[in-house]
């Protein structure tokens, strides 16, 4: 058992430890498929060959969300950012800049290096509308390492919370915080906490939803690799709230760092003591186990998850019962995501107001988006909510690459919707976002341009749902099927008028009928492109052509004659030998033997090859 | 669908067959241990063997019609035996806006066979994946535990050309 | 428990507390259509036919499983709910085989009746893929045919549930999702028990048994063969409800009129071989209990049960009975005793029998079940299978008048009709042990104490200065419980029923099919049971040794119960199985 003096002073102690000269190096799973393991070897190598070993401490990060730049290298206190570095840039860095203290300019991100002076991280575009909360010790500390969190006022919440507090007092200050759930709809986060205390039973169970299934979101991911013990000292908090001495973590199994830096999170929180019997000599009991989720989305609906816990094919309950009431193994249960939980500890020691201060009337505190698809700065970005798109996209998205038009952001996921052009400047919160028909998700946001085709967008999801659905319930099984039938009907211009009626009465259907979330929401991406981008589906169905030019069925690929210098290299690309003509004469593409397969168009030198 | 499947001949090892035991052993009579063991068991064959998931009903008493409902019920369980190199295309939003349904249908074109399916010389076997949170890097796929971003449908002969032993 | 005050289509409801909204709108008088719902056995709200409008919820809810709450304001039947019910069905629909007009449930299909009533105009309104599926005709009782699958998952969870088998269940996922065994195997490779009452659930034609009528009437044409038919107790109770009969009817004149209409050369009674049974178990409860034989001893009359011990208890097959069923029972003594009396070559004699009863097409093809050197019995059909030939013979049972059964394999006593309940084996052991044992009469013949519809009942008898511990089962589930006690050897019976189906053979799953709505109203094996014990009070003779007729077999050919040539003629044997 450990006091919280001692744990103070294991704080205190790191705190006073630490090297000012430190280089953190992303460990998180963009860098590490990047190659970070191996610039952490060079590294150490190259700083003991130069003799540094005492003067400068390697810190093996989490994840610090500007992903498209990796791998990343920041070198502290400077706070230097080295995007994109390569092992041979590590012997340099070590010797101009770990040893003599010249930063190396030509390796350092474009953006930070100014005529007379260089950027920190944080005054970077990408960085400086950030506000982290959820994200604040991704990419500052060790994940592997609980004195670092420690260090980081880790552990603390927990103790206040058990030492200072009564079980009633933490969940009003949930309350009072405005937090709401950050994995899906956005149900008020105390609400929760306060219908799972009141039901009296001989056990009862924390939760931890960490099987991000949105395709497209990663910030659970980047908090359990890059900060694991917020998510185990909240779920602790709330075992102490609602009187429960069990947690359940159901994580993704796709995530393998993750699913380690848990179980070594778990296993020296045990050593410590922060976990287990009698915490903090409080009486407490609290404990946690893993549970790995085996590829099904729907697993991230409650009720599911639950099942899956207990074993069972991972399909929906019907609520009520609730959760709260009869949950996993049929007790009260609270189920909450990883980002939800990061914020927990914070809320506890800066107060409510603290962060009821950030977000807007109804939605409280900062969001973690996941960014990606057609923009510069792809990457994790946290913002407080009310932030609008537009500064998400343009300002630390760095707008749209290749000079293209910005056409669409989905958020939500499967579950949400196209917000165009005309909604970018709408403060992002839960409820204007349901508002202009998306939803908060989890977070994801992919930002779309000229190229991409809603109807195209629209099909790729509901073939998401269509393979991800339970098979449960009628509406959603048949029901995403049947759309996804009339969508792909609509892309290969076969479809007729009465084909999109059906679609927009399964579009009335899914919601009303279907048994949970996921059948319910499923047709919210296309209502979404319906209402925002029905001239495309109706260009599909009645002109039978691709305004963007990717429903291949709808495309032919042609040659002009007049750029075509007949270099013969499109003919020797096409594999279905559809491109005829002689050398140095305009080549002709037969249209019955073309497969669409764009590999002509790829390889002319002279833009002779065009979409039509 | 739901027609009975070709049957893989099971090669099962003693050693392995050992590891399964203490595994049931360890797991046998918690409630809610099914998906944990047959995780488990995926973990010690590469895939889920019919003899292996009648030993564990055997075993543990729970139907062997359970233990199938469920491994049928996620991706990630197979019951089929996957390729020495399994390579699975990320066809998360990220990865899809930015070409990675090519990437699929390349190779798939390159290796002979659809996705879910395994080369006859066993050498290779495809499958798509949902977002492996590397949206950074999109288009991203793997070949067993090893990340390939920034991917185009040019570099996928090269990528191949690497796992030709 | 204190009630509920809500309203239901703006009609105040009064319901007790834990009710569904499906129970409070009926006390409404409004009828809320359902179809996956099985109530206590499958409440998953899955088919969404039954979703109803609750003020302040965010969409439809499945009022099958939706509790009632103070002050809700309900709509059961707004344009939105009907559009929702239709389109639900009109998706069914559309992955579902339309061959209607072929179809074993044409007429009394659920899901057909539904459309019916909700005005589904185009079935094929939503057309796409569908999926395809052959035919699964392993098992010997029944056939399934995914194609007509709806995915309610009653047969799973009547498998699971109730029986405890667990050999059928969702494989797969979202669109693919089917009901299946594990591996796609067939139903005949698993350890299923052939109880049938995956068949009674259906809603649709996804499952039914195999079809022996035709059998039946090639036998009854054929001039060589000498057809003679068996009927369970349970049967009369039931059959009357295929021809609009009350549930609960006694049609036990009518059904031997129609069958005598069909052309059976003899139309006999189980009911007289039950009294066989009788006499040749308690006999060998008898000498288990003298001399010191394995204990408790168990019945082996339901073939579904029997199966299940060997597959599931394979350890303890010693404590079943080593008596045939009474369907054996009847086929061998018929093809022996009968067929020497009058001389009848045993090989030209077919013995049809009319059963409650899927497992008896499997029971009657088991080793060890030919006293006269070929099958006992030939052909086994179920009640439903025998309305089916009474159509198809062009007899108007409506109008038929009462007849009695043949001599002398038709006299029974009131021990033996009781049988088709669960406890009645039991009764009608104990009303003959006990004479046996104390030698004097018995005056009270009722046991209530194993009598009723309870899953488990045990009770102890004072017999003869001895205490005579009993217990009866019913279901598989049930049994299950009791058979882990044996296994543990904390049961300290001496004698336990044990029935394979729920309430016994009653509701056996050959039974005619009682539709999910009315199932979750109706307590079906209790009316049912009702008609038997009725039967029973009427009769001459109540208790199976005093039966004529089975005195007479003794006196004249058998001997003893438990002589050498009974043993030859009315015993069998076990085998052990394993689970997969």
């Amino acid at each position: 058992m450990i006091t919280l003096e001692e744990l103070k002073k294991i704080r205190d102690n790191t705190k006073n430890k630490v090297l000012a000269r430190r280089v953190h190096v992303c460990g998180g799973t963009g860098c590490t498929s990047s190659g970070s393991p191996k610039l952490v070897e060079v590294l150490e190598r190259e700083i003991k060959k130069n003799g540094l070993e005492d003067q400068v401490e390697i810190v093996k990060t989490g994840c610090f969300g500007l992903c498209a730049l990796g791998p990343i290298v920041i070198v502290h206190p400077e706070n230097s950012f080295y995007s994109k570095v390569k092992e041979e840039d590590i012997p340099r860095i070590v010797e101009e800049h770990l040893k003599n203290g010249n930063p190396v300019r030509e390796l350092l991100y474009d953006e930070t290096t100014k005529a007379d002076h260089i950027l920190p991280l944080e005054e970077t575009n990408f960085y400086k509308k950030q506000h982290r909360v959820a994200l604040r010790n991704c990419g500052e500390i060790s994940p592997e390492h609980i004195e670092h969190y420690i260090a980081k006022d880790g552990y603390m919440a927990l103790g206040k919370v058990l030492t200072e507090m009564k079980p009633e007092e933490v969940i009003q200050t949930v309350l009072d915080s405005g937090l709401r759930g950050r994995g899906g709809a956005g149900f008020p986060t105390g609400l929760k906490w306060k219908f799972a205390a009141g039901n009296q039973a001989d056990q009862k169970y924390v939760c931890c939803n960490a099987d991000e299934g949105d395709p497209g979101a990663f910030m659970d991911r980047s908090v359990l690799e890059g900060d694991p013990h917020v998510v185990l000292e909240a779920m602790a908090i709330a075992g102490y709230a609602i009187g429960a001495t069990q947690g359940y973590i159901y994580v993704r199994a796709e995530y393998p760092i993750a699913v380690e830096r848990l179980e070594i999170a778990i296993k020296q929180a045990r050593e410590l003591g922060v976990l287990g019997k009698n915490i903090f000599g409080t009486g407490f009991d609290f404990d946690i186990e893993l549970r790995l989720g085996a590829g099904a989305f729907v697993c991230g609906e409650e009720t599911a998850l639950m099942t899956s816990i207990e074993g069972n094919r991972g399909e929906p309950r019907p609520r009520p019962p609730f959760p709260a009431l009869k949950g996993l193994f049929q007790k009260p249960t609270i189920l909450n995501n990883v980002e939800t939980y990061a914020n927990i500890p914070q809320i506890i020691l800066n107060g409510a107001e603290w962060f009821a201060s950030m977000g807007t009337e109804g939605s409280k505190g900062t969001k973690v988006f996941a960014l990606g698809g057609k923009v510069h700065n792809t990457g994790l970005v946290e913002v407080p909510m009310g932030t609008t798109l537009r500064d998400i996209v343009e300002e630390i998205g760095g707008g749209v690459p290749n000079g293209k038009r910005f056409k669409a952001a989905q958020t939500g996921g499967p579950s949400g919707g196209c917000i165009p052009e005309q909604h970018l400047d709408v403060p992002i919160d839960f409820d204007n976002l349901k508002e202009i028909g998306s939803m908060m998700g989890s977070g994801g946001l992919i930002v779309m341009d000229e190229d991409n085709c809603m109807v195209d967008i629209a099909k790729f999801f509901l073939e998401f749902t269509v393979d991800e659905s339970c098979g449960k319930c009628t509406p959603c099984r048949i029901g995403t099927k049947r759309m996804l039938e009339i969508l792909t009907k609509i892309t290969e211009g076969k479809a007729d008028m009465s084909d999109l009626e059906k679609l927009e009465e399964l579009c009335e259907h899914l919601p009303q009928s279907a048994l949970c979330a996921l059948g319910q929401t499923a047709p919210n991406p296309v209502i979404s492109t319906l209402k925002y981008f029905r001239d495309e589906y109706i260009a599909h169905i009645v002109e039978k052509r691709c305004p963007a030019g990717v429903c291949k069925s709808l495309l032919q690929y042609k040659i002009d004659p007049d750029k075509c210098k007949g270099c013969t290299l499109c003919a020797r690309a096409c594999p279905a030998g559809a491109i005829t003509g002689s050398v140095k004469e305009p080549h002709k593409i037969d249209p019955a033997k073309c497969v669409k397969c764009g590999a002509c168009f790829e390889k002319c030198r002279f833009g002779a090859v065009y979409k039509e | 669908m739901a027609q009975k499947k070709q049957k893989v001949p099971f090669s099962g090892t003693k050693e392995q067959e050992e590891k399964l035991m203490s595994v049931i052993s360890e797991l046998k009579g918690h409630k809610d241990a099914t998906m944990t063991l047959l995780q488990e068991a995926q973990d010690i064959y590469g895939y889920l063997p019919e003899e292996v998931l009648r030993k564990i009903s055997d075993e543990t008493q729970i139907p062997l019609e359970k233990l199938y409902g469920v491994a049928t019920f996620y991706s990630q369980f197979s019951l089929n035996p996957k390729g020495k190199y399994r390579i699975s295309v990320c066809l998360g939003t990220a990865c899809y806006v930015k070409g990675s349904g090519d990437i699929y249908n390349a190779l798939m074109e390159k290796l002979g066979i659809v996705g879910g399916e395994c080369t006859p010389d066993g050498k290779f076997s495809l499958d798509a994946c949902r977002c492996v949170g590397a949206c950074g890097l999109a288009p991203v796929m793997l070949i067993n535990d090893e990340v390939y971003g920034r991917l185009t449908v040019d570099d996928l002969d090269d990528i191949l050309a690497k796992y030709q032993d | 428990m204190s009630n509920i005050n809500l309203k239901i289509n703006n009609m105040p409801v009064s319901a007790p507390e834990g009710s569904t909204v499906l129970e409070a709108a009926r006390i409404a008088g409004f009828k809320i259509p359902t179809l996956c719902y099985l109530k206590d056995i499958n409440e998953i709200g899955a088919c969404r036919m039954c979703v109803v409008e609750v003020k302040g919820a965010r969409s439809l809810v499945a009022s099958c499983i939706y509790p009632v709450s103070e002050g809700m304001e309900v709509f059961t039947n707004t344009p939105k709910i009907r559009n929702s019910r239709r389109r639900t069905l009109k998706l069914l629909l559309s992955d579902h085989d339309k061959k209607c007009l072929s179809c074993v449930r044409s007429g009394n299909c659920e899901l057909q009746a539904l459309c019916r009533e909700y005005g589904v105009k185009d079935e094929h309104y939503f057309q796409g893929e569908e999926l395809h599926f052959d035919l699964d005709t392993s098992a010997p009782h029944l056939v399934r045919d995914n194609n007509k699958c709806i995915l309610c998952r009653r047969c799973s969870a009547v498998c699971e549930h109730v029986q405890d088998v667990s050999v059928i269940g969702p494989n797969n996922r979202g669109f693919q999702t089917s009901i299946g065994c594990a591996f796609e195997m067939g139903l005949g490779e698993t350890a299923c028990v052939n109880c049938g009452q995956c068949i009674s659930v259906c809603p649709t034609g996804a499952l039914y048994e195999k079809d022996f009528t035709d059998d039946v009437l090639a036998a009854i044409h054929d001039p060589e063969k000498f057809v003679v038919v068996q009927t369970a107790p349970a049967v009369r109770a039931a059959l009357g409800e295929e021809f609009g009969f009350p549930m609960g009817t006694d049609v036990e004149g009518k059904m031997v009129a129609a069958l005598r209409r069909i052309g059976f050369d003899k139309v006999f009674d189980t009911n007289f071989s039950a009294d066989l049974t009788i006499m040749e178990e308690a006999n060998e409860l008898i000498e288990r209990i003298q001399n010191g034989g394995v204990l408790p001893m168990i019945t082996s009359c339901s073939p579904g049960w029997v199966k299940y011990c060997e597959h599931f208890y394979p350890d303890q097959i010693e404590h079943l009975s080593s008596c045939k069923s009474p369907q054996q029972m009847f086929g061998a003594i018929t093809k022996t005793y009968y067929a020497e009396k009058f001389g009848i070559d045993p090989k030209k004699i077919v013995c049809v029998s009319v059963m409650p009863c899927t497992a008896k097409k499997f029971e009657l093809t088991r080793d060890d079940e030919d006293a006269a050197g070929v099958p006992d019995v030939d052909i086994s059909i179920t009640t439903r299978e025998l309305a089916v030939l009474i159509r198809k013979c062009g007899i108007h049972f409506e109008i038929l008048p009462d007849e009695p059964f043949d001599d002398p394999l038709g006299e029974s006593s009131g021990a033996g009709v009781i049988f088709g309940a669960t406890g009645g084996v039991m009764e009608a052991a104990l009303r003959t042990a006990v004479e046996k044992i104390t030698g004097e009469e018995l005056k009270n013949l009722d046991f209530v104490e194993v009598r009723g519809t309870k899953g488990i009942k045990e009770a102890t008898y004072s017999v003869g200065g001895m205490d005579v511990k009993v217990a009866v089962a019913s279901g598989l589930k049930n049994a299950k419980e009791i058979m882990d006690k044996v296994r543990a050897g904390e049961a300290d019976y001496q004698f336990i029923e044990i029935m394979c189906c729920e309430g016994g053979c009653v509701n056996g799953g050959g039974q005619p099919r009682v539709s999910g709505q009315i199932r979750n109203l109706e307590d079906v094996k209790a009316l049912r049971a009702k008609a038997l014990y009725e039967n029973d009070s009427k009769k001459e003779h109540r208790k199976s040794h005093e039966n004529p007729s089975i005195k007479e077999v003794y006196a004249n050919y058998l001997g003893e119960p438990g002589s050498e040539k009974a043993h030859h003629i009315l015993h069998t044997s076990y085998v052990k199985r394993t689970i997969n």
